[in-house]
């Protein structure tokens, strides 16, 4: 149980600081205020793509925490330290990504309620389905982040190479958890055809996390 | 004599694709419903698998650098993908124009051609980490892990008009479909297209590690001068 202590200890390092928590929700608050210019927020077709919406201010607001995930460490040579201890890479990128998944899913819960008051959407009555979507995307959007923040980590164009690449690469969990999301909030249950998206986004997350934990000690060991 | 056997691949390749040029275009006939312009599938579909094949060979030669840890194997992934995402784009392009004149449209967001698109941008992605770091080891060794995690891309591609309900045409040559669809004399030619397009990436490939090679011996030099 390394990795709980890993992930426990970044979490309280961001909640002593709170740096990237701060900075990541109120760059989601201002996502969502600048998309009420690009669509007429009171109008019926917003539930239509309520999913869409919600997912890309994850995403953005997502970014910002992963690139923190292993940046940092980079003050002092903590990450020298970390990987030099007998902390198993695989047991530290778990710590990391466990954090990272507890901080976006915060994050998430607080952007919800705020998305269904300015964009009038009802969100209470499929609020547990809904959760078990968010953790699913959510994990699929931390597991890979998480890695891509240890790949980019000692570049000096990290916060650019981050979305860069983990954008397109997460687009199966993304394009899944919006459009479940967006049958969750238009009031409707999931099943039928669309448990193919609920597959997709459980194998996104299976595969990635399984080829992740393989290759994480590779990337970090130098 | 490697030039030599690179010229000479090169030469196969360039008159294999004059001759299936000629085939195409006077020789066989248009198609019942799409016409002349279904001729265009005979460059399309080649190109995706010979991207597919580039691919493929970056997958295996990241694969084989992370255990080996031989720079040989990064760099003929790293010339397979910059030759496949050339493969690639003729790809995509080819299929836009056939959608512009059959769909009126040049793009469709349907499945297959949304994840083309997205595994042109994941590859893209693996060359722009390259350029980002400049230690070659670590370079390698982050590109290989990368080239791995974007292969999943290139397999959901390969699924995408089975999974999803799609505009995009769906599997016609005989060894997805296992009947004849189309004509078998139309079918031979995509084979030999993808032939002479396979030939013509093998080439490029070997061009590409080729430069790959003197670079690193220019830097070798490089290294020594600044050392003296």
């Amino acid at each position: 149980m390394i990795f709980f202590q890993i992930a426990a200890k970044d979490l309280r390092s961001e909640l002593r600081t709170k740096e990237s928590l701060n900075a990541s929700l109120s760059f989601a608050v201002v996502i969502l205020l600048l998309f009420s210019f690009a669509f007429d927020p009171s109008g019926e077709a917003v539930a239509e793509f309520s999913g869409g919406l919600l997912w890309l201010v994850f995403a953005f607001a997502g970014a910002l925490i992963l690139n923190r995930s292993f940046a940092r460490e980079l003050p002092n040579d903590c990450l020298e330290v970390l990987i030099a201890s007998p902390v198993s890479g695989a047991q530290l990128f778990l710590g990391k990504s466990v954090a990272s998944f507890v901080l976006l899913l915060c994050i998430e819960l607080i952007c919800l309620p705020i998305f269904g008051i300015f964009y009038n959407i009802t969100w209470t009555p499929k609020f547990w389905p809904l959760l078990g979507v968010f953790l699913l995307g959510t994990w699929g959007m931390t597991i890979l982040g998480t890695l891509f923040s240890a790949l980019t980590v000692n570049l000096s164009l990290r916060e650019l190479m981050l979305p860069m690449l983990l954008y397109p690469m997460m687009i199966p969990a993304l394009m899944s958890a919006m459009r479940l999301t967006t049958i969750l909030l238009s009031g409707n249950d999931i099943g039928g055809d669309d448990l193919v998206w609920l597959r997709l986004l459980i194998g996104f997350d299976v595969v990635f996390t399984t080829l992740a934990l393989a290759l994480v000690e590779t990337i970090l060991v130098r | 004599m490697e030039k030599n056997i690179r010229i000479g691949i090169g030469a196969v390749a360039g008159l294999l694709l004059l001759r299936n040029l000629y085939v195409i275009l006077f020789n066989l006939p248009d198609e019942m419903e799409q016409g002349p312009i279904y001729r265009i599938f005979y460059y399309h579909l080649p190109a995706y698998f010979t991207a597919m094949c580039c691919y493929m060979t970056a997958l295996v030669t990241s694969v084989l650098y992370l255990t080996k840890r031989n720079l040989r194997y990064d760099a003929i992934a790293m010339s397979a993908t910059e030759v496949g995402l050339a493969f690639a784009a003729v790809n995509l392009i080819t299929g836009m124009i056939w959608g512009r004149v059959i769909w009126g449209i040049w793009w469709a967001w349907d499945a297959r051609l949304t994840w083309a698109l997205i595994c042109w941008l994941v590859y893209f992605g693996y060359l722009m980490l390259r350029q980002a770091i400049d230690d070659p080891t670590e370079r390698a060794k982050n590109s290989a892990v990368l080239s791995i995690f974007s292969f999943v891309s290139v397999a959901i591609t390969y699924k995408a008009i089975e999974w999803w309900r799609t505009q995009h045409p769906g599997p016609v040559l005989s060894f997805r479909t296992g009947q004849q669809l189309i004509d078998p004399e139309m079918e031979r030619m995509v084979y030999t297209n993808f032939l002479a397009l396979l030939l013509l990436a093998f080439v490029m490939v070997t061009v590409r590690l080729n430069q790959e090679n003197l670079q690193r011996q220019i830097d070798g030099l490089r290294r020594r001068a600044h050392a003296l």
